[in-house]
């Protein structure tokens, strides 16, 4: 689960780690206030959105770009007015870009220097690592990629957390001046205690300024949460905000399914997520685009799978479907009875191929034949393949 | 011969009283397995499919003499039974359990390195001996007892690869199926290693997918020890950058953890590629060809 960057740091600032003060705002009147009550005389003001590369963004039209500093109340009143309800497209956005509903307005700071630190699970080492890099602001996946040793990494165990010389270790390193090691390894640590403490699963600090009074602050702040661990985090979840997120991952979240949307004319239902990958590259493969990836899992019931054949026909660019199901834990009567109980229910505008294998195939099979249901059988992957997309061909 | 299980493994379940538990027990009991009891704390004493239950797994251990073990116990309470089995001493933890938060794996991997206990898992299908013994959640019939060994991070996905597999002629000594979280406690290099050694494993099929860098190294372990003839399958050549496939691990991020990186670093250990998810069995019957 992704969070704004305003909600992060409010989270960091009760965990103890520096950041700057702000205040988010909806309109360019309040963003003008906001710039007075923080009494600095500069101010950064932030698009709030789920992506990263806001400060080279450009918001469709006019350029603007999704971070920009006001030095007066004006300034901060027309740049925030240049940014909400507008179209911001960045890196990772896609070239669709995504509505900008708040900004964050935050005070300025002397910056002496650029860092880069991150706490995240390394799956090589088994714990969460601190991970730090002099290349500050700058793209890290492109540090990493070009200049590895620039990269350091420190791995600590998620109770004991970051150990006092590890943070040493790394600010030296980093050559950040002795003077300010005191700020440094409070910085590190409490960094470190709050991922541990939120489940988080990646807390990024890009950049980690080195100020000129000597502190450490942390000037932008991404965090995303363990999806799995949010059941001990109630208030964590009311942070989510839905606005930023595909309706259609919302309501596959909200029914237990894995949905992810994308753009071509086939809809694939699937158990399992690799299976469900390998789908999608077997529909492209043979000339297709998939609609969508869903996985709905091991132990969904008839309810949950009907549900994900109303999502995946919510999408009206879904020319066809193709239900491909391995049955483990899943058993193929619980996705037969889901499909004539879905046919019945919602009807099957668009043509639907399935392949059913593994447990209780032929009590599955026998469902959907005695139904009398419209489908297309399949048997073996290629076959499925060939027929579905053929069949959206047919449609289109 | 095989590797992890054979008919001798002794099997408890974790988790046994609960509705999948039971049905995978009762499962595992068709296929053969010897499933000698369960444990369910508060529930010692009861039976499920006339095995014993038990109120700890030393208490199972003790009655049982069980060596191996299977986890059905829900997420918020699976990472606490993992450390219970290995507590007790239990050679090999087979955690099928899916959603376990990863900072509890990450508390149990340090305890696990200084156990004797192997981990599978967890989110995964479980490990089968075809013939011998099953422990987990795959459909038994589609295995058939021979000599290649197969390996993934993916469940259906295995099923599919041993369907073809078995379809082609080509039998299974082992299958494990590693799982699909970012913390796992046995990685394809784990089981390289075991299938190199296992003089009933004459190939190996892995299938990997999008997300980290596991399939890469152990492509590096394959050019320098293994002899075996290898074939391989990368899930998610389609999948946009940024989006997370299901598996909390399966995600391209910054150009890392791409099929083609994989696929390259996998080619350039000798190993065969299958193209096509269809093609996986055929994959390792050209490289079994190209061996001989």
């Amino acid at each position: 689960m992704k969070i704004h960057e305003f909600q992060a740091k409010d989270l960091l600032r009760t965990a103890g780690v520096p950041v700057l003060a702000g205040k988010v705002v909806r309109t360019p009147a309040e963003a003008r206030a906001a710039y007075e009550s923080l009494g600095t005389s500069v101010c950064a003001v932030k698009a709030q959105i789920h992506a990263g590369g806001r400060g080279k963004g450009q918001v469709t039209g006019t350029g603007q770009r999704g971070v920009e500093l006001a030095k007066s109340p004006a300034d901060a009143e027309r740049i925030a007015a240049g940014l909400l309800d507008q179209t911001l497209v960045t890196i990772q956005t896609g070239p669709a870009g995504q509505l900008v509903r708040q900004v964050f307005v935050e005070s300025g700071c002397n910056i002496s220097r650029e860092l880069y630190c991150a706490v995240l699970v390394d799956r090589r080492v088994g714990s969460p690592v601190l991970i730090a890099s002099t290349a500050g602001g700058m793209d890290i996946e492109e540090v990493a990629a070009t200049t590895p040793e620039l990269i350091l990494s420190e791995p600590f165990d998620p109770d004991r957390g970051l150990a006092g010389w590890q943070a040493r270790l790394l600010a030296s390193k980093l050559e950040i001046p002795v003077a300010s090691w005191r700020h440094a390894e409070n910085f590190f640590r409490r960094l470190c205690r709050a991922f541990v403490d939120l489940d988080a699963s990646l807390l990024e600090i890009n950049p980690l300024v080195l100020a000129t009074d000597g502190t450490l602050v942390a000037l932008d702040a991404k965090m995303t949460f363990d999806s799995s661990a949010l059941y001990r985090h109630k208030d964590i979840t009311l942070l989510r905000d839905q606005a930023e997120e595909e309706p259609a991952e919302i309501r596959a979240a909200l029914a237990g399914l894995s949905y992810v949307k994308l753009d071509g004319t086939i809809g694939c239902l699937v158990n399992g997520a690799g299976l469900a990958m390998s789908t999608m590259d077997l529909v492209k493969l043979h000339g297709g685009e998939p609609a969508n990836f869903l996985d709905v899992g091991g132990g969904a019931d008839v309810n949950q799978v009907t549900e994900a054949f109303r999502i995946i026909l919510s999408d009206h660019n879904v020319k066809a479907i193709l239900v491909n199901i391995f049955g483990g834990i899943m058993r193929c009567t619980t996705i037969a009875t889901a499909l004539v109980e879905a046919s019945k229910t919602i009807g099957f505008s668009v043509p639907l191929v399935v392949r059913l294998e593994g447990t209780e195939v032929e009590e599955g099979k026998k469902i959907l034949a005695e139904s009398g249901t419209a489908i297309i059988t399949a048997d073996g992957l290629t076959e499925a393949a060939k027929k579905v997309v053929a069949a959206a061909a047919s449609q289109a | 011969m095989s590797i992890l299980v054979n008919r001798d493994t002794r099997v408890i379940c974790q988790g046994i009283t609960g509705k999948v538990g039971e049905f995978h027990t009762r499962g595992c009991l068709d296929y053969g397995t010897r499933m000698v009891g369960g444990v369910t704390p508060g529930k010692g004493g009861d039976s499920v499919a006339d095995l014993p239950v038990f109120n700890t797994v030393a208490e199972a251990r003790d009655a049982t003499g069980c060596n191996a073990t299977m986890i059905f116990v829900p997420p918020a309470f699976a990472a606490d039974a993992i450390l219970e089995a290995i507590g007790a001493g239990i050679e090999l933890v087979v955690a099928i359990t899916e959603g376990i938060p990863v900072l509890d794996m990450a508390r149990v991997l340090p305890v696990l390195k200084d156990s004797g206990s192997r981990l599978i898992g967890p989110n995964c299908p479980g490990v089968i001996t075809p013939g011998e013994c099953k422990i987990g959640i795959m459909p038994g019939y589609i295995h058939t007892p021979g000599h290649v060994g197969v390996m993934s991070r993916s469940g259906t996905l295995t099923y599919e690869a041993v369907w073809q597999l078995t379809q082609l002629g080509h039998g299974q000594s082992s299958c494990v199926g590693l799982g699909g979280d970012p913390l796992v406690g046995s990685s394809f290099i784990d089981i390289l290693t075991l299938f190199e050694a296992d003089a009933d494993t004459h190939a190996i099929l892995m299938m990997g997918e999008i997300g980290g860098s596991a399939e890469e190294e152990a492509a590096e372990f394959v050019k320098h020890h293994v002899t075996k003839p290898v074939a391989a399958f990368i899930a998610g050549r389609t999948a946009p950058p940024g989006k997370r496939m299901g598996h909390a691990g399966a995600i391209i991020s910054g150009g890392k953890g791409t099929a083609e990186a994989k696929l390259a670093a996998l080619r350039d250990a000798g190993i065969e590629i299958a193209e096509s998810p269809a093609g996986m069995g055929a994959a390792m019957a050209r490289a079994i060809e190209r061996s001989r």
